[in-house]
């Protein structure tokens, strides 16, 4: 939405901007903004307190704000006694198998969707599109029969290729593929590259953001999928983290020490990738607002 | 921002053929191309379209997962009608979204406002704010479960030091589902905050100081400028705040269960219920093709409206 307002004024680089660089910290404003920021973020320190705390300290209220005491029982729970460990590996395995499908599937759609020519092409394009509409839960009971009759119920196939198809990434691809000039593929050809050749040593080199951008949102979707795993896998040592985790809560229910540490080896991945690729993580979630 | 269809009249200006590629034989090419795309057919095709129109068909049978499904009809659907559990999850759905899509942008646009401008580690803020957005809807489902224990938990602490009444988050139903109102509104604002900062900046600051000019005070400005500029951007937000409240599954099913008592029981989580634990996939199946039903709806509707304006403008 801010292209054609940008594209209408023509003297955008040419004029200073006056006023923005006299402007003083506001400090009324700071202190709204970090005390917003502490509630936003209490819960996850929260979280490392209770995991931290001994199970009946806790149970008698007597965990103040700020804790005295380390008791690492709670991760040696979860972790040894547990089998966290073990969903951990599965949720890992899972992830990257999964991310690398969807990235390859994402880039090889995504590209000759936007850059070919060929008959049909709007109508694949557009039921590609379409599928972002389709809640997972719609989905849930056909898929499930589906994976079923498949023979692949306890796999961990059943959770990672059914999910391979997602409709964000190639729009995602598609997107970023028309931004690359033609003239550049045309160089390829004349230079007497054939399409694959051209995909391979033209295009791929170019395209590392939206790699980028695809990995991280893709390893951050699988590695915190609930539903479809829930239903696919009943083994409970092939559970997801998050299956088990859910499995641990409906157990467990007062073992506080022990969820919350399992809670923060599920979350401990994702916030790492967050802050490492934040830039990653914006540029996929702005996108998904134009969805 | 690029719709979808936007470019199609673009790439289509494109010479057809170049000189090179006039020379093949077009039919290779689309081979190619095809080949290129076949992953993406057969995934789409078989694990999206495929069992989309079987949701339909088992929606219209008895099926319970086991043994040989009869056709019933609309049976399924005419069952809904006169049942309250369906009812109550459907209202429920309808007033989580009333409420937490309106919170949810009022807060996320002031605090987009908030940090667009001149404040120290803008970036870390930012970055606090959509971090829960980023976790497990079953990790915020167990914070969430933990902070509002009736027991133990902090908010019932806190509540109580400062002389309040301290709610019991699992056994009332009205305050259980407070508690998750509050923590999909804890999880989700951040994305709004970040949609809307990336907005900001498309926001033409000559409009702005214009304005200033004229003497509009800096509340004028947001409400006369600010806010009507953005508005493709709200009517964005709205729409996907709507279709997730519509998919909330995790959060739910974690920390409440839909309970007590149905309280907080929304449309998935009874399609959920319905189809894997009473084993009754058809009309769990009928849930969900009409928790499909509103989420096209709401796209297609919210497509057709944004064209529209996009065509006035």
């Amino acid at each position: 939405m801010s292209a054609p307002v940008r594209e209408r004024r023509g003297e955008l680089t040419v004029r200073p901007r006056p006023g923005r660089v006299r402007r003083p910290v506001r400090w009324p404003r700071l202190v709204v903004v970090t005390a917003l920021a502490l509630v936003w973020v209490f819960p996850l320190y929260w979280m490392v307190v209770t995991a931290l705390s001994a199970r009946a300290d806790l149970a008698t209220g007597r965990v103040g704000l700020v804790p005295t005491s380390v008791d690492l029982g709670g991760f040696r729970r979860a972790l040894v006694d547990l089998p966290v460990l073990q969903w951990v590996v599965n949720s890992a395995a899972i992830a990257v198998v999964a991310v690398v499908l969807t990235v390859v599937v994402d880039v090889l759609a995504g590209y000759v969707l936007a850059k070919h020519r060929f008959p049909g092409r709007t109508v694949v394009f557009f039921c590609i599109v379409a599928t972002l509409m389709v809640p997972v839960q719609t989905l849930l009971v056909p898929q499930f029969d589906l994976v079923n009759d498949l023979g692949w119920i306890n796999s961990y196939w059943a959770v990672i290729v059914p999910r391979s198809a997602e409709a964000f990434g190639v729009f995602l691809a598609r997107q970023y593929f028309l931004s690359l000039p033609d003239e550049l593929l045309e160089a390829a050809q004349l230079d007497g590259a054939g399409q694959l050749r051209t995909l391979w040593s033209v295009v791929l080199p170019l395209a590392r953001p939206l790699v980028a951008v695809l990995v991280v949102m893709t390893f951050t979707w699988r590695w915190n999928e609930f539903a479809w795993p829930l239903v696919a896998l009943r083994a409970p040592e092939l559970y997801t983290l998050p299956v088990g985790l859910s499995f641990l809560q409906s157990q467990y229910t007062t073992d506080y020490p022990a969820l919350m540490a399992g809670a923060l080896v599920s979350a401990l991945p994702v916030l790492v990738l967050f802050a490492l690729a934040q830039r990653q993580f914006v540029a996929g979630l702005a996108r998904s607002g134009l969805r | 921002m690029r719709a979808p269809g936007a470019e199609a009249p673009a790439s289509r200006r494109v010479p057809r053929t170049t000189p090179r590629t006039a020379t093949r034989r077009p039919v290779r090419r689309w081979l190619t191309s095809y080949a290129l795309l076949a992953p993406a057919l057969v995934l789409f095709g078989l694990f999206v379209l495929y069992p989309l129109v079987q949701a339909v068909r088992i929606s219209m049978t008895d099926s319970t997962g086991i043994g040989e499904a009869r056709f019933t009809g609309l049976d399924n659907y005419a069952r809904m009608v006169g049942d309250p559990v369906f009812w109550r999850a459907a209202g429920n759905t309808v007033l989580l979204a009333l409420v937490s899509v309106p919170t949810s942008v009022a807060t996320g646009f002031g605090l987009a406002l908030l940090l667009r401008e001149r404040l120290p580690a803008r970036g870390l803020f930012r970055a606090l704010f959509l971090a829960p957005y980023v976790l497990s809807g079953v990790v915020v489902a167990m914070a969430g479960r933990w902070i509002f224990d009736q027991e133990v938990g902090v908010v019932d602490r806190a509540l109580t030091q400062l002389g309040l009444p301290a709610p019991d988050w699992q056994s009332s139903g009205a305050a259980a589902a407070v508690s998750v109102f509050v923590v999909l509104f804890w999880a989700r604002t951040g994305l709004v905050v970040v949609l809307y900062l990336s907005a900001l900046q498309g926001v033409d600051r000559d409009v702005l100081e214009a304005a200033e000019l004229d003497g509009a005070s800096r509340r004028q400005r947001v409400r006369y400028v600010t806010w009507p500029l953005l508005r493709p951007t709200t009517f964005f937000v709205v729409v996907l705040m709507v279709v997730e409240v519509f998919q909330t599954f995790d959060v739910v099913r974690v920390m409440t269960g839909g309970g007590p008592a149905g309280a907080t029981e929304i449309l998935v989580t009874y399609a959920y219920a319905q189809g894997f634990q009473a084993r009754a996939e058809g009309y769990g199946s009928a849930i969900g093709v009409v928790v499909f039903s509103v989420v096209l709806l709401a796209t297609v509707v919210a497509w057709w409206v944004q064209r529209d304006s996009e065509e006035v403008a």
